[in-house]
């Protein structure tokens, strides 16, 4: 290793910072709920386990958690197997279309739904019209509904985790399986099933964790029903902070021992340390009555996968105040998209979002290619540490850590190192990027991990000096990895809701703010034009993945 | 004085020692080989000498200067790396280029000194291709050229041959031995092949668990190795237990498994008393019809190498020896003695031994 001081003191620098941004509010956040007026206390606690609205919104937390990850299992796991180990026409196409739901940034999505089977929405007045009721066939409000767009938006990763699963098994397996004479059940049950676990555990615990700290559909379609992360914005508006950092609080605890709990789904390493054969090879689909049906069955999934992104481009080119009761939009105009670019009231989000997304981004990849010089590079004693704390946030829902921010730095105190940055243009920033360090951190430290080391020594030998190598070698090889992991940061920035609901100013509100606003104006079309967006952002930026995943 | 002298070099990594008080000198336009089994510190004495690890204790020396704190970009040192670490984003030429680059050559005169050792190794107009298109061989070389364009003061390699075919290897050990020779550069490489060692170090120097066994031109490691490690580790050897008698007229007398051998070899006997350890050569054994004399035993495999045949032979009192001989002179399953062979000289040597 090449010796270097100042390394040493750039991850210590390092250290204190996300002690600072990460670590340090949450503390705050559970002193907080402990400190009234007059000193230490336990009242708020005690008002915490004596309301009953609170145990409700954190066993409906936790039960809507668990039954996302059940729903979204049945749903993704069966679909990936259809995909990926049978053959038939339209594979391929209907293969992608089945990820698409991931295009959706969580509010755009659940407007989507809104415009589709709310009380207004298309479907449900086109059941109403067939059959010819009074009322709208059904509510889309409370648990059913939240249910239904988690279970929309989260058979994503059950499929892809799956997906991923199955095509780096070893063909050789189910051959060593069939020739000693096991069936297709049995292969399943004891040979593919068990290989999978390691992916369908992933799979389970982003679904419960990314559900568990899920505030834009409970938000929006919740009702009366809460969950911990809606409850705890409730509290907060109306003032009662203590009681909120107490929710804060325990729903981390929940969150933590989830994770804690959800971790050993390891599953067995592979003995060939890694290596595989050759993928195993589809399974063709003969019979011409299970082709067909599996076409049709295929293609209508894939409608029904879809609708509620052609509704969102349908409904962006709505004319204001012209939808009422038709089922069907009698007007159409591009008014809407001139509006968001031309109207300097109407264009700020969208500027506002473009740079607060820009700046968080940029942050979060220089912390991440710090990082990745600190603790995989130099392999300094900090840094195990700051990887442990790049992926904190990851475990902490984002409403925990908007709480946590908004009580940080409310207060000014340079020596406690808080200081005032609640209504002002940083707070956003910050929030964003204490929330992306997880992904990003995730992408730039692999890269780094996959760099050999020989290569920066090779430059050191040919007379490269630190700069050099960096410049000329680390960067250009970690580039994949630094578009990858700003790009992901990007668009969950670029779409934030749940910590900006608790931190913007009029002066920063972003896109989620401005499509929540123009939809309490029944502004649908310009409410969908921004969902369109985003929509459209998230689409390049998978778009650009999945090239390059396929080049290389 | 020595071009490259290595003093008292000792490291550690968490309380184990990695290389353990090594002193080695280096001639200006010699070839050293590091040669020794893993985990026997060979590639930590070359990482030590490219500046990568700082010694515990220990110093460098280059042409009278004392190099042991200077880092590696400063160290002028040049270096092909076992996996080569070409620049994959970068391509032939640029990566040639990077070294030169460093030390301010620009332009014209760049491209000239790029094409200059490209054409060293025989690459001549490659300097547009992508790292992917080239073959391990010829990444090989676009590594040697890259680490000889900033003309060095010293070239190290490690595992320079590990990575290629072994079809390869023998044509590229002398394609490598001629380049170095031409360009005259002092040169330390690391192996863990004896073949390799012999046929590109002009000495080698064997290492043990940290420490340096013995330096030698291969001819005297071979002929008068300094222990059983060096013995058995440079070329084929049996070792038997003996019980040396005493001196005689021509050498040593030794009883093995009960029969009494008459040795000449190189350890002086007085130095040798009671049990002792023999290692013998293929070549210092010969196969004979069982006579009394003769260790007696089975003959279990045979081998067939060109000019001879090596056999495996399992004596009666258990031991197994490697014995060459002329090919099909006896065949598996054969009872046959050895004995040793008449120009025995080199091949045996005693070494104080383990109790029989």
């Amino acid at each position: 290793m090449i010796r270097g001081r100042r390394v040493g003191l750039l991850g210590g620098a390092l250290f204190v910072l996300l002690i600072w941004l990460i670590v340090y509010p949450l503390v705050l956040v559970l002193l907080g709920g402990f400190h009234g007026p007059e000193g230490w206390t336990l009242d708020y606690v005690r008002l915490f386990l004596h309301r009953r609205n609170e145990a409700y919104a954190l066993w409906g937390s936790l039960w809507i958690s668990l039954a996302t990850v059940a729903l979204a299992g049945a749903i993704g796991i069966p679909l990936a197997f259809l995909f990926w180990r049978y053959d038939f026409a339209g594979r391929r196409i209907l293969g992608a279309l089945v990820a698409l739901p991931a295009v959706l940034p969580p509010l755009v999505g659940v407007i989507a739904f809104l415009f589709l089977y709310g009380e207004s929405g298309f479907a449900s007045l086109l059941v109403q019209r067939l059959l010819g009721l009074e009322q709208p066939p059904w509510r889309l409000q409370g648990a059913g509904a939240i249910l239904l767009v988690h279970a929309y938006s989260m058979y994503v990763y059950f499929y892809l985790f799956t997906r991923a699963g199955l095509a780096s098994l070893d063909a050789a397996v189910f051959e060593a399986a069939a020739s000693l004479g096991a069936g297709r059940v049995r292969t399943l049950q004891r040979v593919v099933l068990p290989l999978l676990y390691p992916s369908l555990g992933a799979g389970a615990l982003l679904t419960f964790m990314t559900a568990l700290a899920s505030f834009s559909a409970p938000y929006i379609f919740g009702g009366g029903f809460r969950v911990m992360t809606t409850q705890i914005v409730a509290t907060r508006l109306n003032g009662d902070d203590q009681l909120a950092m107490i929710e804060t609080v325990s729903l981390t605890l929940v969150a933590l021992a989830s994770l804690w709990l959800l971790r050993g789904t390891r599953g067995v390493e592979s003995p060939a340390g890694g290596r595989k054969g050759v993928a195993p090879a589809l399974v063709p689909i003969r019979r011409p009555a299970v082709r067909v049906a599996i076409a049709v069955v295929g293609w209508s999934l894939a409608l029904v996968l879809l609708l509620p992104h052609l509704t969102l481009l349908l409904v962006s080119f709505v004319p204001a105040g012209t939808w009422t009761t038709e089922p069907v939009p009698p007007a159409y105009t591009w008014r809407n998209y001139l509006t968001l670019i031309q109207d300097p009231v109407r264009a700020r989000p969208l500027l506002n979002s473009l740079w607060l997304a820009s700046a968080a981004t940029i942050a979060a990849v220089l912390i991440a290619v710090i990082a990745g010089i600190v603790s995989v590079r130099r392999r300094e004693r900090v840094g195990g540490a700051i990887q442990g704390l790049l992926a904190l946030p990851w475990a902490v829902p984002g409403t925990v850590f908007a709480i946590a921010l908004a009580t940080a730095f409310s207060v000014h105190a340079p020596l406690a190192g808080r200081f005032i940055l609640v209504g002002t243009l940083w707070i956003l920033p910050l929030a964003y990027l204490v929330r992306n360090l997880p992904i990003t951190s995730r992408a730039v430290l692999a890269g780094f991990r996959a760099l050999d080391p020989a290569l920066d020594e090779a430059a050191a030998t040919l007379g490269a000096g630190r700069w050099r190598t960096l410049r000329r070698v680390t960067l250009p090889l970690l580039r994949p990895a630094l578009v990858a992991g700003a790009s992901l940061a990007f668009v969950t920035a670029f779409g934030d809701f749940v910590t900006s609901v608790m931190l913007y100013t009029y002066d920063t509100r972003p896109i989620s703010m401005e499509i929540l606003s123009s939809l309490r104006q029944s502004d649908v079309g310009v409410a969908a034009a921004y969902g369109v967006v985003l929509m459209a952002v998230s689409a390049a930026v998978f778009a650009v993945g999945a090239e390059r995943r396929n080049a290389g | 004085m020595p071009f490259l002298r290595l003093e008292n070099l000792t490291k550690r990594f968490d309380g184990l020692t990695a290389v353990d008080d090594l002193s080695l000198s280096i001639e200006r336009g010699e070839m050293l080989a590091l040669l020794g089994p893993s985990g026997s510190g060979k590639t930590t004495t070359l990482r030590l000498l490219a500046g990568f690890e700082v010694p515990d204790g220990g110093r460098v020396w280059v042409e009278g200067d004392d190099v042991t704190g200077v880092e590696p970009v400063a160290r002028r040192f040049g270096m092909v790396f076992q996996h080569y670490a070409l620049f994959p984003h970068l391509d032939v030429g640029e990566n040639v280029a990077f070294g030169l680059e460093s030390l301010g050559v620009r332009g014209g005169e760049l491209a000239r000194r790029v094409a200059r050792a490209l054409s060293l190794v025989d690459l001549a107009g490659f300097e547009r291709r992508r790292i992917a298109q080239l073959s391990g061989g010829q990444q090989q070389r676009v590594a040697l050229a890259r680490a000889l364009a900033p003309e060095p003061r010293v070239l190290l390699l490690d595992e320079p041959l590990s990575n290629l075919d072994p079809a390869l290897r023998e044509r590229t050990r002398r394609e490598i031995r001629e380049l170095i020779r031409r360009v005259g550069i002092t040169t330390v490489f690391v192996t863990h092949e004896q073949d390799e060692a012999f046929d590109l170090g002009d000495r080698v120097a064997v290492l043990r668990a940290g420490r340096l066994e013995q330096v030698g031109t291969p001819e005297d490691l071979y002929a008068t190795p300094v222990n059983e490690f060096v013995a058995e580790f440079v070329g084929r050897s049996s070792s038997i237990p003996v019980t040396v008698l005493g001196p005689s007229d021509r050498g040593v007398r030794v009883l093995v498994e009960g029969v009494e051998w008459d040795l000449t070899e190189g350890v002086a006997p007085s130095q040798l008393q009671g049990t002792a350890l023999m290692l013998v050569r293929p070549e210092a054994l010969r196969i004979l019809a069982p006579t009394p004399g003769a260790l007696m035993g089975i003959v279990v495999e045979r081998r067939f190498t060109g000019s001879a045949s090596l056999y495996t032979v399992a004596t009666d009192g258990g031991t197994s020896l490697e014995v060459s001989g002329p090919p099909r002179s006896v065949k598996a399953g054969d009872r046959v003695g050895v004995m040793p062979s008449r120009r025995a000289g080199g091949g045996v040597h005693l070494f104080p031994g383990r109790p029989a």
